[in-house]
Protein backbone atom coordinates (compact mmCIF):
# COMPACT_ATOMS: atom_id res chain seq x y z
CA UNK A 1 0.00 0.00 0.00
CA UNK A 2 1.19 3.73 -0.99
CA UNK A 3 1.21 5.77 1.94
CA UNK A 4 1.75 9.40 1.39
CA UNK A 5 1.87 10.21 4.97
CA UNK A 6 5.07 13.12 5.26
CA UNK A 7 7.94 12.30 7.15
CA UNK A 8 10.82 14.77 8.50
CA UNK A 9 14.44 14.23 8.56
CA UNK A 10 16.06 14.22 11.62
CA UNK A 11 19.54 13.13 10.92
CA UNK A 12 21.40 12.46 7.84
CA UNK A 13 23.95 10.00 7.49
CA UNK A 14 26.48 10.35 4.72
CA UNK A 15 28.77 7.95 5.04
CA UNK A 16 25.63 5.34 4.93
CA UNK A 17 23.99 7.57 2.49
CA UNK A 18 20.55 7.48 4.69
CA UNK A 19 18.46 9.22 6.66
CA UNK A 20 16.63 8.82 9.82
CA UNK A 21 12.86 9.82 9.48
CA UNK A 22 10.26 10.75 11.63
CA UNK A 23 6.57 9.76 10.49
CA UNK A 24 4.22 10.75 13.07
CA UNK A 25 6.35 10.29 15.90
CA UNK A 26 7.86 7.00 14.43
CA UNK A 27 11.46 7.10 14.01
CA UNK A 28 12.81 4.86 10.87
CA UNK A 29 15.76 5.01 8.88
CA UNK A 30 15.31 5.09 5.27
CA UNK A 31 18.49 5.39 2.29
CA UNK A 32 19.14 8.42 -0.04
CA UNK A 33 20.30 6.12 -3.17
CA UNK A 34 17.75 7.55 -4.89
CA UNK A 35 18.65 11.53 -4.40
CA UNK A 36 21.10 13.79 -5.87
CA UNK A 37 23.35 13.79 -3.07
CA UNK A 38 23.25 17.09 -1.13
CA UNK A 39 19.93 17.73 -2.08
CA UNK A 40 18.37 17.07 1.39
CA UNK A 41 18.55 19.40 4.51
CA UNK A 42 17.69 17.84 8.08
CA UNK A 43 14.17 19.33 8.91
CA UNK A 44 12.91 18.81 5.31
CA UNK A 45 9.86 16.69 4.44
CA UNK A 46 9.70 13.84 2.02
CA UNK A 47 7.93 10.96 1.45
CA UNK A 48 8.90 7.15 1.77
CA UNK A 49 8.69 4.23 0.29
CA UNK A 50 9.87 0.57 0.86
CA UNK A 51 12.62 1.98 2.97
CA UNK A 52 13.55 4.94 0.23
CA UNK A 53 13.20 8.67 0.21
CA UNK A 54 11.32 9.26 -3.02
CA UNK A 55 10.70 12.95 -3.06
CA UNK A 56 11.18 16.21 -0.86
CA UNK A 57 7.81 17.70 -0.60
CA UNK A 58 7.25 21.31 -1.57
CA UNK A 59 6.26 22.50 1.59
CA UNK A 60 5.25 26.36 0.34
CA UNK A 61 3.59 24.19 -2.30
CA UNK A 62 1.51 22.17 0.06
CA UNK A 63 1.14 25.74 1.85
CA UNK A 64 -0.72 27.25 -1.08
CA UNK A 65 -2.88 24.51 -1.62
CA UNK A 66 -4.12 24.41 2.26
CA UNK A 67 -4.76 28.28 1.66
CA UNK A 68 -7.02 27.47 -1.52
CA UNK A 69 -8.70 25.21 0.67
CA UNK A 70 -10.07 28.29 2.54
CA UNK A 71 -11.30 29.47 -0.59
CA UNK A 72 -13.27 26.50 -1.65
CA UNK A 73 -14.71 26.46 2.19
CA UNK A 74 -15.93 30.10 1.94
CA UNK A 75 -17.88 28.99 -0.73
CA UNK A 76 -20.09 26.86 0.99
CA UNK A 77 -23.44 27.92 2.21
CA UNK A 78 -24.84 25.70 4.51
CA UNK A 79 -27.79 24.75 2.43
CA UNK A 80 -25.83 23.86 -0.50
CA UNK A 81 -24.12 21.19 1.63
CA UNK A 82 -27.48 20.20 3.30
CA UNK A 83 -28.53 20.01 -0.05
CA UNK A 84 -25.48 17.95 -1.62
CA UNK A 85 -24.96 15.72 1.33
CA UNK A 86 -28.32 14.66 1.95
CA UNK A 87 -30.24 15.09 -0.91
CA UNK A 88 -27.90 14.30 -3.21
CA UNK A 89 -28.83 11.69 -5.89
CA UNK A 90 -26.45 9.01 -4.89
CA UNK A 91 -27.20 9.12 -1.22
CA UNK A 92 -26.77 5.64 0.70
CA UNK A 93 -29.25 7.12 3.09
CA UNK A 94 -32.02 8.71 1.07
CA UNK B 1 11.83 36.47 6.05
CA UNK B 2 8.71 37.06 4.48
CA UNK B 3 5.14 35.70 5.42
CA UNK B 4 4.88 32.34 3.73
CA UNK B 5 8.56 31.56 4.80
CA UNK B 6 6.69 32.52 8.73
CA UNK B 7 3.91 29.92 7.77
CA UNK B 8 6.00 27.34 6.18
CA UNK B 9 8.17 27.51 9.32
CA UNK B 10 4.87 26.79 11.50
CA UNK B 11 3.37 24.04 9.00
CA UNK B 12 3.25 20.57 10.92
CA UNK B 13 3.92 17.36 10.27
CA UNK B 14 0.34 16.73 10.65
CA UNK B 15 -0.81 19.82 8.67
CA UNK B 16 0.86 18.61 5.76
CA UNK B 17 -1.62 15.93 5.41
CA UNK B 18 -4.75 16.16 7.93
CA UNK B 19 -5.13 19.10 5.67
CA UNK B 20 -5.77 16.84 2.96
CA UNK B 21 -8.53 14.89 5.00
CA UNK B 22 -10.60 17.85 5.82
CA UNK B 23 -14.38 16.70 6.19
CA UNK B 24 -15.56 20.19 5.28
CA UNK B 25 -13.00 20.91 2.91
CA UNK B 26 -14.27 17.53 0.86
CA UNK B 27 -17.99 18.71 1.28
CA UNK B 28 -16.89 21.80 0.08
CA UNK B 29 -15.59 20.26 -3.00
CA UNK B 30 -18.38 18.35 -3.01
CA UNK B 31 -20.50 21.25 -3.68
CA UNK B 32 -18.53 22.45 -5.83
CA UNK B 33 -18.72 19.16 -8.17
CA UNK B 34 -22.26 19.42 -7.90
CA UNK B 35 -22.43 23.40 -9.43
CA UNK B 36 -20.01 22.18 -12.06
CA UNK B 37 -21.05 19.21 -13.66
CA UNK B 38 -24.81 20.79 -14.10
CA UNK B 39 -22.81 22.04 -16.64
CA UNK B 40 -21.68 18.51 -18.41
CA UNK B 41 -23.59 17.49 -21.35
CA UNK B 42 -22.66 13.72 -21.03
CA UNK B 43 -21.75 11.46 -17.84
CA UNK B 44 -18.05 11.77 -17.14
CA UNK B 45 -16.49 8.39 -16.39
CA UNK B 46 -13.12 8.85 -14.79
CA UNK B 47 -10.66 5.72 -14.30
CA UNK B 48 -8.24 6.21 -11.43
CA UNK B 49 -5.70 4.16 -12.38
CA UNK B 50 -4.40 3.75 -9.08
CA UNK B 51 -5.36 1.10 -6.59
CA UNK B 52 -4.30 3.01 -3.36
CA UNK B 53 -7.02 5.71 -5.70
CA UNK B 54 -9.42 3.32 -5.34
CA UNK B 55 -8.74 2.69 -1.90
CA UNK B 56 -9.14 6.12 -0.52
CA UNK B 57 -12.50 6.86 -3.11
CA UNK B 58 -13.96 3.67 -0.88
CA UNK B 59 -12.75 4.38 2.81
CA UNK B 60 -13.72 8.11 2.49
CA UNK B 61 -17.26 6.96 1.11
CA UNK B 62 -16.06 9.93 -1.95
CA UNK B 63 -18.42 8.18 -4.68
CA UNK B 64 -21.49 8.88 -2.36
CA UNK B 65 -20.68 12.57 -2.51
CA UNK B 66 -21.01 12.89 -5.89
CA UNK B 67 -23.51 13.18 -9.07
CA UNK B 68 -25.16 10.70 -10.77
CA UNK B 69 -23.40 12.11 -13.99
CA UNK B 70 -19.57 11.77 -12.41
CA UNK B 71 -18.59 7.69 -12.35
CA UNK B 72 -15.48 6.19 -11.01
CA UNK B 73 -13.99 3.26 -13.06
CA UNK B 74 -10.89 1.18 -11.03
CA UNK B 75 -8.22 0.78 -13.02
CA UNK B 76 -5.68 -1.83 -13.00
CA UNK B 77 -2.93 -0.04 -10.64
CA UNK B 78 -2.23 -2.56 -8.38
CA UNK B 79 0.84 -4.59 -9.13
CA UNK B 80 0.13 -7.58 -6.77
CA UNK B 81 -3.49 -7.92 -8.36
CA UNK B 82 -2.03 -7.68 -12.11
CA UNK B 83 0.92 -10.71 -11.30
CA UNK B 84 0.19 -13.62 -13.44
CA UNK B 85 -0.67 -16.77 -11.87
CA UNK B 86 2.46 -18.48 -13.92
CA UNK B 87 4.81 -15.48 -12.20
CA UNK B 88 3.99 -16.68 -8.74
CA UNK B 89 4.47 -20.25 -9.66
CA UNK B 90 8.21 -18.99 -10.53
CA UNK B 91 8.23 -17.73 -7.12
CA UNK B 92 6.82 -20.85 -5.85
CA UNK B 93 9.00 -23.37 -7.38
CA UNK B 94 11.90 -21.10 -6.52
CA UNK B 95 11.22 -21.09 -2.97
CA UNK B 96 11.49 -24.77 -2.84
CA UNK B 97 14.93 -25.07 -3.79
CA UNK B 98 17.65 -26.27 -1.48
CA UNK B 99 19.70 -23.82 0.29
CA UNK B 100 17.33 -20.88 -1.31
CA UNK B 101 15.63 -17.75 1.08
CA UNK B 102 12.94 -15.98 -1.63
CA UNK B 103 12.10 -12.71 -0.39
CA UNK B 104 9.37 -10.21 -1.44
CA UNK B 105 7.49 -7.53 -0.45
CA UNK B 106 4.36 -7.31 1.68
CA UNK B 107 1.04 -8.33 0.43
CA UNK B 108 2.51 -10.97 -2.06
CA UNK B 109 2.97 -14.16 -0.40
CA UNK B 110 -0.58 -13.98 0.31
CA UNK B 111 -1.44 -14.51 -3.60
CA UNK B 112 -2.03 -18.07 -4.48
CA UNK B 113 -0.71 -19.41 -7.55
CA UNK B 114 -1.77 -22.55 -9.06
CA UNK B 115 -0.60 -24.56 -5.87
CA UNK B 116 -1.09 -22.62 -2.93
CA UNK B 117 0.75 -19.34 -1.78
CA UNK B 118 4.08 -18.18 -0.64
CA UNK B 119 2.73 -18.01 2.75
CA UNK B 120 2.06 -21.86 2.24
CA UNK B 121 5.37 -22.50 0.86
CA UNK B 122 6.27 -21.50 4.07
CA UNK B 123 4.29 -23.36 5.76
CA UNK B 124 5.29 -26.06 4.25
CA UNK B 125 9.00 -25.33 5.65
CA UNK B 126 10.59 -23.17 2.72
CA UNK B 127 12.52 -19.82 3.40
CA UNK B 128 9.94 -17.32 2.69
CA UNK B 129 10.36 -13.54 3.82
CA UNK B 130 9.05 -10.63 2.73
CA UNK B 131 10.99 -7.12 4.00
CA UNK B 132 9.81 -3.87 4.91
CA UNK B 133 12.61 -2.38 2.15
CA UNK B 134 14.85 -4.21 -0.96
CA UNK B 135 17.96 -3.01 1.12
CA UNK B 136 16.75 -5.97 3.88
CA UNK B 137 18.19 -8.48 1.41
CA UNK B 138 21.41 -7.26 2.10
CA UNK B 139 21.52 -8.07 5.65
CA UNK B 140 19.92 -11.38 5.00
CA UNK B 141 22.45 -12.41 2.55
CA UNK B 142 25.40 -11.23 5.05
CA UNK B 143 23.57 -13.25 7.41
CA UNK B 144 23.06 -16.39 5.43
CA UNK B 145 26.03 -17.16 3.26
CA UNK B 146 25.59 -20.59 2.66
CA UNK B 147 22.25 -19.79 1.09
CA UNK B 148 21.28 -17.79 -2.27
CA UNK B 149 18.62 -14.88 -1.61
CA UNK B 150 16.12 -14.38 -4.52
CA UNK B 151 14.53 -11.24 -4.41
CA UNK B 152 11.11 -11.41 -6.11
CA UNK B 153 10.74 -7.81 -7.25
CA UNK B 154 7.11 -6.48 -7.83
CA UNK B 155 5.58 -2.94 -8.64
CA UNK B 156 5.27 -0.27 -10.42
CA UNK B 157 7.31 2.15 -11.12
CA UNK B 158 6.83 3.58 -7.80
CA UNK B 159 9.33 -0.06 -6.44
CA UNK B 160 11.32 0.03 -9.49
CA UNK B 161 14.14 2.36 -8.70
CA UNK B 162 14.02 0.27 -5.08
CA UNK B 163 15.16 -2.29 -6.56
CA UNK B 164 17.63 -1.01 -8.33
CA UNK B 165 19.42 0.31 -6.06
CA UNK B 166 19.70 -2.90 -4.62
CA UNK B 167 20.64 -4.63 -7.43
CA UNK B 168 23.44 -1.21 -7.84
CA UNK B 169 24.61 -2.02 -4.24
CA UNK B 170 25.13 -6.04 -5.35
CA UNK B 171 26.81 -5.24 -8.64
CA UNK B 172 29.47 -2.77 -7.09
CA UNK B 173 30.32 -4.49 -3.93
CA UNK B 174 29.96 -7.72 -5.67
CA UNK B 175 28.05 -9.65 -3.22
CA UNK B 176 27.88 -13.11 -4.72
CA UNK B 177 24.85 -14.50 -2.73
CA UNK B 178 21.50 -12.11 -4.13
CA UNK B 179 20.30 -12.59 -7.33
CA UNK B 180 16.59 -11.41 -8.70
CA UNK B 181 13.36 -12.47 -10.41
CA UNK B 182 12.26 -9.04 -12.17
CA UNK B 183 8.18 -8.19 -12.12
CA UNK B 184 8.21 -4.89 -12.55
CA UNK B 185 5.27 -3.18 -15.00
CA UNK B 186 4.96 0.07 -16.48
CA UNK B 187 1.36 1.54 -16.39
CA UNK B 188 0.86 3.64 -19.24
CA UNK B 189 1.12 0.68 -21.87
CA UNK B 190 -1.66 -1.15 -19.41
CA UNK B 191 -3.61 2.61 -20.07
CA UNK B 192 -3.35 2.62 -23.22
CA UNK B 193 -4.51 -0.97 -23.55
CA UNK B 194 -7.42 0.23 -22.28
CA UNK B 195 -8.22 2.64 -24.69
CA UNK B 196 -7.49 0.58 -27.68
CA UNK B 197 -10.50 -1.72 -26.52
CA UNK B 198 -13.32 -0.21 -28.71
CA UNK B 199 -16.05 -1.27 -26.13
CA UNK B 200 -14.16 0.72 -22.94
CA UNK B 201 -16.28 4.09 -21.53
CA UNK B 202 -13.28 5.92 -19.94
CA UNK B 203 -13.52 9.87 -20.27
CA UNK B 204 -10.67 10.67 -18.57
CA UNK B 205 -8.14 9.66 -16.01
CA UNK B 206 -6.81 9.96 -12.48
CA UNK B 207 -3.16 9.08 -12.70
CA UNK B 208 -1.44 7.66 -10.02
CA UNK B 209 0.84 9.50 -6.66
CA UNK B 210 4.19 7.52 -6.83
CA UNK B 211 4.07 6.17 -9.89
CA UNK B 212 4.62 10.18 -11.31
CA UNK B 213 6.48 10.81 -8.04
CA UNK B 214 9.11 8.54 -9.68
CA UNK B 215 8.39 8.99 -13.64
CA UNK B 216 6.65 12.73 -13.65
CA UNK B 217 3.68 13.73 -15.35
CA UNK B 218 5.75 13.37 -18.66
CA UNK B 219 4.86 9.78 -19.17
CA UNK B 220 0.83 10.96 -19.35
CA UNK B 221 1.33 13.31 -22.59
CA UNK B 222 -0.04 10.39 -25.09
CA UNK B 223 -3.15 10.50 -23.43
CA UNK B 224 -4.21 13.83 -24.39
CA UNK B 225 -2.48 14.27 -27.15
CA UNK B 226 -3.01 10.61 -28.74
CA UNK B 227 -6.24 9.47 -27.06
CA UNK B 228 -7.94 12.58 -26.16
CA UNK B 229 -8.50 11.97 -22.54
CA UNK B 230 -7.78 14.37 -19.95
CA UNK B 231 -5.45 13.11 -17.06
CA UNK B 232 -5.17 14.32 -13.54
CA UNK B 233 -2.00 13.24 -11.17
CA UNK B 234 -3.42 13.35 -7.72
CA UNK B 235 -2.18 12.84 -4.23
CA UNK B 236 -3.74 10.15 -2.26
CA UNK B 237 -5.59 12.05 0.48
CA UNK B 238 -9.34 12.35 -0.34
CA UNK B 239 -9.04 16.42 -0.88
CA UNK B 240 -6.92 15.67 -3.85
CA UNK B 241 -9.06 13.53 -5.31
CA UNK B 242 -12.12 15.48 -5.13
CA UNK B 243 -9.88 18.74 -6.01
CA UNK B 244 -8.85 16.42 -9.19
CA UNK B 245 -12.31 15.92 -10.26
CA UNK B 246 -13.23 19.45 -9.92
CA UNK B 247 -10.20 20.13 -12.54
CA UNK B 248 -11.13 16.98 -14.94
CA UNK B 249 -14.81 18.83 -14.84
CA UNK B 250 -13.22 21.91 -15.78
CA UNK B 251 -11.07 20.95 -18.37
CA UNK B 252 -13.81 19.01 -20.13
CA UNK B 253 -16.38 22.54 -19.31
CA UNK B 254 -13.10 24.62 -21.16
CA UNK B 255 -12.76 22.26 -24.02
CA UNK B 256 -9.19 21.54 -22.62
CA UNK B 257 -7.71 18.37 -22.85
CA UNK B 258 -4.26 17.62 -21.12
CA UNK B 259 -1.84 16.43 -18.46
CA UNK B 260 -2.27 18.65 -15.37
CA UNK B 261 -1.08 17.77 -11.95
CA UNK B 262 -3.16 18.23 -8.65
CA UNK B 263 -0.38 16.41 -6.43
CA UNK B 264 2.28 19.42 -7.34
CA UNK B 265 3.50 19.82 -3.86
CA UNK B 266 5.27 16.08 -4.83
CA UNK B 267 5.14 15.60 -8.49
CA UNK B 268 7.05 17.31 -11.72
CA UNK B 269 7.15 17.42 -14.72
CA UNK B 270 10.77 15.30 -14.94
CA UNK B 271 9.90 13.06 -11.90
CA UNK B 272 13.04 11.59 -9.92
CA UNK B 273 15.87 11.96 -12.59
CA UNK B 274 18.09 10.01 -10.01
CA UNK B 275 15.85 6.95 -9.86
CA UNK B 276 15.20 6.98 -13.26
CA UNK B 277 19.16 7.00 -14.47
CA UNK B 278 19.69 3.97 -11.77
CA UNK B 279 16.50 2.27 -13.66
CA UNK B 280 18.17 2.85 -16.59
CA UNK B 281 21.40 1.41 -15.30
CA UNK B 282 20.21 -2.08 -15.19
CA UNK B 283 16.64 -2.58 -16.71
CA UNK B 284 15.35 -2.85 -20.68
CA UNK B 285 11.94 -3.06 -21.35
CA UNK B 286 10.16 -6.65 -22.09
CA UNK B 287 8.77 -7.60 -25.47
CA UNK B 288 5.31 -8.35 -23.29
CA UNK B 289 4.00 -9.52 -20.34
CA UNK B 290 0.70 -10.98 -19.55
CA UNK B 291 -1.48 -8.84 -16.41
CA UNK B 292 -3.26 -11.08 -14.58
CA UNK B 293 -6.98 -10.39 -15.64
CA UNK B 294 -6.24 -8.00 -19.03
CA UNK B 295 -3.94 -10.35 -20.74
CA UNK B 296 -0.81 -9.68 -22.60
CA UNK B 297 0.42 -6.55 -23.10
CA UNK B 298 3.67 -5.16 -25.44
CA UNK B 299 6.77 -3.20 -23.69
CA UNK B 300 4.87 -3.23 -20.46
CA UNK B 301 7.51 -4.81 -18.03
CA UNK B 302 11.08 -4.57 -16.94
CA UNK B 303 13.38 -7.16 -17.33
CA UNK B 304 17.61 -7.18 -16.14
CA UNK B 305 19.74 -6.23 -19.08
CA UNK B 306 21.63 -8.95 -20.58
CA UNK B 307 24.70 -7.95 -18.95
CA UNK B 308 23.32 -8.67 -15.56
CA UNK B 309 22.13 -12.03 -16.69
CA UNK B 310 24.46 -13.62 -13.90
CA UNK B 311 21.77 -12.45 -11.17
CA UNK B 312 18.94 -12.94 -13.66
CA UNK B 313 17.04 -16.06 -11.67
CA UNK B 314 15.19 -16.14 -14.96
CA UNK B 315 17.98 -16.72 -16.94
CA UNK B 316 20.16 -18.99 -14.49
CA UNK B 317 17.09 -20.95 -13.55
CA UNK B 318 15.55 -20.65 -17.19
CA UNK B 319 15.09 -24.81 -17.26
CA UNK B 320 12.74 -25.53 -14.34
CA UNK B 321 11.03 -22.44 -14.43
CA UNK B 322 7.49 -22.96 -16.87
CA UNK B 323 6.04 -20.08 -19.28
CA UNK B 324 2.82 -21.74 -19.77
CA UNK B 325 -0.12 -19.27 -19.10
CA UNK B 326 -2.60 -19.97 -16.23
CA UNK B 327 -5.91 -18.32 -16.43
CA UNK B 328 -8.29 -17.48 -13.54
CA UNK B 329 -11.10 -19.31 -12.10
CA UNK B 330 -14.05 -19.04 -15.19
CA UNK B 331 -16.15 -17.57 -12.63
CA UNK B 332 -14.12 -14.66 -11.89
CA UNK B 333 -14.62 -11.12 -13.80
CA UNK B 334 -11.52 -9.33 -12.59
CA UNK B 335 -10.17 -8.97 -15.96
CA UNK B 336 -13.11 -7.09 -16.99
CA UNK B 337 -12.95 -4.91 -13.34
CA UNK B 338 -9.11 -4.37 -14.06
CA UNK B 339 -10.86 -3.06 -17.23
CA UNK B 340 -13.47 -0.77 -15.82
CA UNK B 341 -16.39 -2.92 -17.50
CA UNK B 342 -17.57 -4.26 -13.92
CA UNK B 343 -17.80 -3.70 -10.51
CA UNK B 344 -17.37 -5.93 -7.90
CA UNK B 345 -20.75 -6.38 -6.97
CA UNK B 346 -21.32 -7.59 -10.51
CA UNK B 347 -19.46 -10.69 -9.73
CA UNK B 348 -21.42 -13.74 -8.65
CA UNK B 349 -18.33 -15.05 -6.25
CA UNK B 350 -17.72 -11.34 -4.94
CA UNK B 351 -17.88 -12.25 -0.85
CA UNK B 352 -19.19 -15.83 -1.28
CA UNK B 353 -16.47 -18.17 -2.92
CA UNK B 354 -14.08 -15.55 -3.26
CA UNK B 355 -13.05 -13.38 -0.31
CA UNK B 356 -9.75 -11.97 1.30
CA UNK B 357 -9.08 -14.76 3.58
CA UNK B 358 -9.71 -17.03 -0.06
CA UNK B 359 -9.38 -14.95 -3.08
CA UNK B 360 -10.04 -16.55 -6.15
CA UNK B 361 -9.46 -13.79 -8.65
CA UNK B 362 -6.25 -11.15 -8.79
CA UNK B 363 -8.75 -7.89 -7.16
CA UNK B 364 -9.29 -9.93 -3.83
CA UNK B 365 -5.80 -10.50 -3.10
CA UNK B 366 -4.57 -7.56 -2.34
CA UNK B 367 -5.88 -4.48 -0.05
CA UNK B 368 -5.30 -2.19 -3.46
CA UNK B 369 -7.49 -4.43 -5.41
CA UNK B 370 -11.00 -3.29 -5.61
CA UNK B 371 -12.70 -6.27 -4.26
CA UNK B 372 -10.74 -6.25 -1.49
CA UNK B 373 -11.76 -2.24 -1.43
CA UNK B 374 -15.18 -2.81 -1.87
CA UNK B 375 -15.43 -6.05 0.61
CA UNK B 376 -13.55 -4.24 3.23
CA UNK B 377 -15.86 -0.91 3.16
CA UNK B 378 -18.75 -2.26 2.41
CA UNK B 379 -21.02 -2.94 -0.56
CA UNK B 380 -22.70 0.48 -0.21
CA UNK B 381 -22.36 1.84 -3.89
Amino acid sequence: MCLCIPSKITLIDKEKNSCIVDTMGVKREASLDLMEVDTLSIGDYVLIHIGFVMNKIDTEDALTSLEAFEEVLSLMDDEELEETVHKGDNCPNE
Amino acid sequence: MNKIDKTVKRLQLKELYSGFRDAEVIKSYAVLIHKLSKNLQKPLNIMEVCGGHTHTIMKYGLKQLLPSNINFIHGPGCPVCIMPKERINHALILSKLPDVILVTLGDMIKVPGSDGSLQDARAQGADVRFVYSPMDCIKISHDNPEKKVIFFAIGFETTTPMSAALINKVVKEKIGNIIFHINHVTIPEAMALLLEDNSHNINAFIGPSHVSVISGSKIYEPFPKIYKKPVVVSGFEPVDVMKSIVMLIEQVLDNRCEVEVEYSRSVSYDGNVQAQKLNNSYFEKREHFRWRGIGDITSSALKLKPEFSFIDAEKIYEAILPTQEINDHKLCICGDILKGKASPQNCNIFGTLCKPSHPVGSCMVSSEGACAAYYKYGDIL
